[in-house]
């Protein structure tokens, strides 16, 4: 692995799959469950023949008796052996609940795999079937199927798994649609794969573990409704069941109350069992899910540990340009230390002591590739983390106020007010469920104690500001009925309603076409111009920082390298990492590749 | 070498509306060719139509218009077996290399993966397989690893491996650098132009990138709202852009120096006011206004 | 919003037509010689042929479904076979009980999952931890097992409650909200386990959205942010979900009302079946159908109210 010297990540962890069962038994709660699975499991193969009596041999003169006799549990309110019942019954309510689980597995999964993958008529069928059992619960379909079909609890059985199938339908449906528009899918038909190999060797991998949970949740599902409908006492009296037990029990209940306890035990257990069981397995699928989205810049979620090491920051001389912004000090961020708490109790660490100095008025570009945690920096700086972050050690003073320190109170009164912050992604960072407008005015009545009146038309103004050409309209809108390029505008309008001393901007441009964003930075430097604003710009594109920026500080493993005033930085850079990155630039004027002339120009 | 290797002859492409969704038309009678070896840069933003027309060379969007010839053949509605038998002359390279690594196969499966569907095996993929590998300058020893192993770089490098297992004659390379950092950027281009001159195959570059078609390309279209604005050498049309909407999008990228970037931004505006103005002639001269006026 | 509606109100209908023609031809057609099983293996093939035609059963099927169609649109359900009571009677009479029970685990089930999910989801650690084990739990247990407990250690062994039976709302309201409390409970420990789960990963996703840190940015406490935005983001698929879970409550009480020995339709639909009472099953199959679709519709309009990716599609 010499080539690519990756920026951020040491080596990772090999590759090794663990399999779910060995996951599940390591768990305290899934080897129990298992193990009662596994002992009910045994019951229902061997227990008709380990029955001491005949099941439904009723013996008059035994009815109720307590424990004795060879009745290990006494006898029932017929006279019959309660233990040989409860062992019967045990492989008749397992062996029906599996009807069910099968019938509802063979017609959901062909379905789902058949209907995901071609799309088609199957898939409005399955709707349908899914509207219908959706439309009536299903014990009534079942009572009224016993109307037809007679007392028979595998017929029953059997019907439920039908009712049941679209459940795992859905199931494999929607996992075979998202993966069917993987890239690696599309890959897999340029590369000549027929369509069942893909199924079976791409498709069929994702579901296998999501159809095991379903499955164990279904058979509960299965027991707990057989068990109800042999309650009400329609089953056939010479099949025992849990639920025809219980329901005899429960007609005794006031002269031997023990009798109910038995099939309530075997229905509580299993049910419960199978539910922790699919819970342990869901937990241990999604701690070790391979995440195949790349994280988002914006999210920032839980990063990797970034590797210390004791780097001096090198500074340039201020030119004559950035000489020019000598205002007083705003922000002024002194050896920050931002850590991810992890569920050992250790911390993994991203930023390892950052110094940051941002004057009033002045434009300042953190710039670094993914992983070198800008990001985070500036996150610290806005008190807003992710969940689990925190600044470990060191200070962001602002105005002179020290935040790390500082009350909730306190900061939040900064926050919004002084320092405003524009993010990446425009789309996802508008909440979808309200206007443009209450959005905009909702924090200009908390922040600014503006009156509703007067904060829209701080809004509608705004809006104008911006540049947006019917900030009417917008401001009734909803963010979905909006352009992405709009959208960047209406936070931007957010950013500055309430004319901030020190703005961050997250990357405000990278989600945008490039004319858009052209556009976009035009109307940054215009809002900073006009309001004398500090702009903390964190970017990974150099055209970005040379257009805007006063200063420059290049940012690498949770580090700042390199600090200075951007013609300085640009000229003559002095770490290496920073030369590296300058010289990675593909060159606007490097020779172009000359059109192929073998071929001649047609 | 004469004849093209692609021809896009006036290719429409429409995508069906589904459920009250108006039909999208994606392409308006598209022309391109690209020749043995050569790199065609397709430039365009967001909704231009650029990852349509990769697709559509593929086989993974419908044409409704309009043809696609390969070596002389029409391959614009194979059926999928056919389609199959194409699968030694064009493939791919797509943008995400996360999601276009099946995560729970190794390297060694995905790179095997073509070569078994087309009928080679054993241990004669195995050795293929390490070719690849090699040529993509990646050690022997990834083959045994899962994707998640790798950085996006690292990735990408597989999945070119992967395009190139079967020694096609042209690879789509679908925005095959954009999700990558800077200094990985540059690396894996120079891998791509590396592996042309060593095997003469033909790349159709799909990107919005300009520095990167600028980079890569012996020719470069412009691709806008679903038409070509513009094509030419990439000289011409990178240095000298004659559609406004060209100037501008060229005018749009910033430069990594602060005192031409400043030059740039002012050259921008001039041209924007100046096209505005034009506009405004057209519109007075009853001549139908642009269509390009920003959106 | 109007045309949303209507539309769903349609399909709803075609739900409920598509699904008692379903449940019509599959209960006489799969019910073979009906007469002979109402007369028993003794009677004759005379007063066989008799009972068919006074039932109309020797007609051709469809015919007698345009028939009972014609009559169930204006209400007209038929009459049992058995009693010869009207269906619709049998059905209005029970059916309040089965909605009392049904609509008071629905609001229980409302309520608590909003503040355990929300709860869980803010708190984070054991509290976390402890919900969510208690969920699987509670969605685990069948509620009818619920209820037979309750019966036996609260009624029975303590006796703090009406055992079983059922107090009308109109006679007696204390002693009808005594009567509906446990099988309410029962119902209601499924549901809510359900939703909380739900609330609790919604709420929790909702939190990580680029959303939340923007509005945050702007000043906004984090309470406003987590009631007003998150909360209200999250409540529409805990709305799907309660949709399903009333479906399910439904189901359940016909059970958890015979554990109570309450006369609801679950009464009414245990009789019918074992006595293969077709036109009673039908008129339970069409109130239930309604009752849902009915309930759809009210969860449509609030995902509407919600959601104006909803309302304005």
């Amino acid at each position: 692995m010499s080539i690519e010297a990756p920026p951020s990540l040491p080596a990772t962890q090999p590759g090794k799959k663990v399999g779910l069962l060995r996951q599940v038994l390591k768990n305290p709660v899934g080897l129990a469950s298992l193990l009662v699975l596994v002992g009910f499991g045994l019951i229902a193969l061997i227990g008709g023949l380990i029955a001491p009596f005949d099941p439904n041999a009723a013996d008059p003169y035994a009815v109720l008796a307590d424990p004795g006799d060879g009745s290990l549990l006494g006898r029932d309110n017929a006279g019959r052996d309660i233990l040989s019942r409860l062992l019967v019954a045990t492989q008749i309510s397992i062996g029906a609940a599996i009807v069910a689980l099968i019938t509802a597995l063979v017609i959901g999964v062909i379905g789902g795999l058949y209907a995901g993958y071609y799309k088609g008529w199957l898939d409005i069928t399955f709707s349908w079937l899914t509207g219908l059992t959706m439309a009536l619960p299903g014990i009534i379909v079942l009572l009224a199927a016993r109307a037809v079909v007679g007392p028979s609890v595998w017929w029953a059985m059997f019907i439920f798994g039908i009712l049941m199938s679209p459940s795992f339908f859905r199931l494999v449906y929607a996992s075979v649609s998202s993966v069917r528009e993987e890239l690696y899918v599309d890959a897999a038909r340029v590369a000549g794969l027929s369509d069942t190999r893909i199924i079976g060797r791409h498709i069929l991998g994702v579901v296998r573990a999501p159809i095991i949970i379903q499955s164990a949740m279904i058979l509960a599902i299965a027991i707990a409704i057989q068990s109800g409908l042999e309650f009400l006492g329609i089953g056939d009296s010479n099949t025992p069941t849990w639920g025809s037990m219980l329901k005899d029990g429960f007609d005794v209940m006031y002269r031997k109350p023990i009798n109910m306890l038995w099939p309530s035990v075997a229905i509580g257990l299993t049910t419960v069992a199978l539910a922790l069981l699919a819970n342990v397995m869901r937990d241990a699928l999604e701690r070790t899910a391979v995440r195949v989205r790349r994280p988002r810049r914006s999210r920032a979620g839980a990063p990797a540990e970034v590797p210390v090491r004791e780097v001096t920051t090198l500074t340039h001389e201020d030119d004559e340009r950035s000489a020019g912004r000598q205002g007083e000090v705003l922000l002024d961020v002194r050896d920050l230390h931002v850590g991810y708490d992890q569920p050992d109790g250790s911390i993994t660490r991203v930023v390892h002591g950052v110094d940051l100095t941002i004057r009033r008025g002045e434009v300042h570009g953190l710039i670094g590739e993914s992983g070198s945690g800008k990001s985070q920096t500036s996150f610290s700086v806005l008190g807003l983390l992710p969940t689990g972050g925190r600044v470990v050690s060191g200070s962001i003073h602002f105005e002179g106020t020290d935040l790390v320190t500082s009350s909730d109170r306190a900061r939040a009164a900064v926050r919004g007010k002084k320092i405003a912050y524009i993010p990446q992604e425009p789309m996802s960072n508008l909440d979808p469920s309200f206007t443009i407008g209450s959005q905009l005015t909702e924090p200009l009545r908390r922040t600014l104690a503006l009156d509703r009146k007067a904060a829209e038309a701080r809004a509608l103004e705004l809006l104008a500001r911006v540049g947006i050409p019917d900030p009417a309209r917008t401001f009734a809108a909803y963010p979905h009925q909006i352009s992405g390029g709009m959208a960047q505008r209406v936070l931007i309008a957010g950013a500055v309603s309430s004319d901030p001393d020190l703005l961050i901007a997250d990357e405000p441009t990278t989600a945008l076409d490039v004319t858009i964003q052209a556009e976009v930075l035009d109307l940054i430097r215009e809002l900073q111009e006009d309001g004398d604003m500090a702009v903390l710009l964190v970017t990974h594109n150099f055209g970005v920082v040379a257009d805007l920026c006063d200063r420059v500080s290049v940012m690498k493993d949770g580090l700042i390298v390199e600090t200075g005033p951007v013609r300085s930085i640009f000229s003559s850079p002095q770490h290496e990492y920073t030369r590296m990155l300058l010289d990675a630039m593909l060159d606007e004027d490097g020779p172009v590749r000359e059109p192929l002339t073998s071929g001649g120009q047609s | 070498m004469n004849a093209p290797l692609l021809e896009v002859d006036d290719l429409d492409v429409i995508y069906p509306g589904g459920r009250g969704r108006k039909p999208f038309h994606a392409l308006k009678s598209v022309s391109l060719d690209i020749r043995p070896g050569e790199t065609v840069g397709l430039v365009g933003e967001s909704g231009s139509g650029k990852t349509t027309l990769g697709r559509a060379v593929l086989g993974l969007a419908p044409v409704s218009g309009g043809a696609i010839r390969f070596d002389g053949r029409d391959i614009s509605h194979l059926t999928r077996k056919q389609r199959r038998g194409l699968a030694k002359d064009i493939q791919v390279v797509f943008q995400d290399p996360y999601s276009s690594l099946n995560p729970s196969m190794t390297i060694e499966q995905i790179l095997a993966e073509p070569l078994t569907a087309n009928g080679v095996e054993g241990g004669s993929a195995r050795t293929r397989v390490r070719e690849l590998l090699d040529s993509v300058q990646l050690p022997a020893d990834a083959a045994q690893r899962l994707p998640k192993e790798f950085s996006g770089g690292q990735r990408q490098r597989i999945a070119i491996a992967r395009a190139l297992a079967l020694d096609p004659r042209l690879i789509v390379a679908d925005e095959a650098v954009s999700a990558l950092d800077l200094s990985t950027q540059a690396r894996v281009l120079d891998l791509f132009i590396q592996i042309q001159e060593a095997t003469g195959v033909a790349y159709l570059f799909v990107t919005h990138d300009l520095s990167v078609v600028r980079h890569v390309s012996h020719r470069v279209a412009v691709l806008y709202r679903g038409e070509i604005v513009e094509q030419g050498p990439a000289a011409q049309v990178t240095k000298d852009p004659e559609h406004p909407y060209t100037q501008r999008l060229f005018m749009a990228a910033p430069v990594p120096d602060p005192d031409r970037q400043e030059q740039r931004r002012a050259n921008r505006l001039r041209l924007l006011e100046a096209q505005q103005e034009q506009d405004i002639q057209a519109r007075a001269g009853g001549v139908a206004a642009s269509e390009l006026a920003e959106g | 919003m109007l045309s949303f509606l209507g539309r769903r109100l349609g399909s709803g209908v075609v739900l409920v037509f598509a699904i008692t023609t379903l449940a019509y031809l599959l209960l006489y057609l799969g019910s073979g010689d009906i007469a002979r099983r109402i007369l028993g293996q003794t009677a004759s093939q005379e007063q066989v042929a008799a009972k068919a035609s006074e039932l109309g059963l020797d007609r051709p099927i469809w015919v007698q479904y345009a028939d009972w169609l014609s009559g169930a649109v204006t209400g007209d359900l038929g009459r049992s076979w058995f009693t010869g009571q009207l269906v619709i009677d049998g059905v209005t009479t029970r059916l309040g009980v089965t909605l009392s029970l049904v609509i008071g685990a629905t609001v229980i089930t409302a309520i608590v999952s909003a503040a355990l999910g929300v709860w869980a989801a803010l708190a984070g650690g054991w509290v976390d931890r402890t919900i969510q084990f208690l969920t699987v739990l509670g969605m685990a247990i069948p509620g009818f097992l619920i209820a037979v407990g309750l019966v036996l250690v609260l009624a029975i062994q303590l006796g703090w409650f009406n055992a079983t039976g059922y107090v009308g709302f109109t006679s007696s309201p204390p002693g009808w909200a005594r009567s509906v409390t446990l099988p309410v409970v029962a119902l209601a420990v499924g549901g809510a386990s359900a939703v909380t789960q739900q609330i609790r990963g919604a709420v929790v996703d909702e939190l990580e959205r680029d959303y939340v840190r923007t509005l945050r940015s702007r000043g906004l406490p984090a309470s406003s942010v987590v009631f007003k935005h998150a909360l209200r983001n999250a409540s529409g698929p805990a709305l799907a979900v309660l949709n399903v879970q009333f479906v399910g409550m439904l189901g359940g009480a016909v059970i958890v009302e015979q554990v109570f020995q309450m006369p609801g339709l679950g009464q009414l639909a245990v009789g019918a079946t074992t006595q293969g009472d077709i036109p009673i099953v039908m008129g339970l199959v069409v109130a239930t159908a309604i009752i849902v679709i009915l309930v759809n519709l009210l969860i449509d309009i609030a995902q509407g109210i919600i959601n104006p990716k909803v309302r304005l599609a």
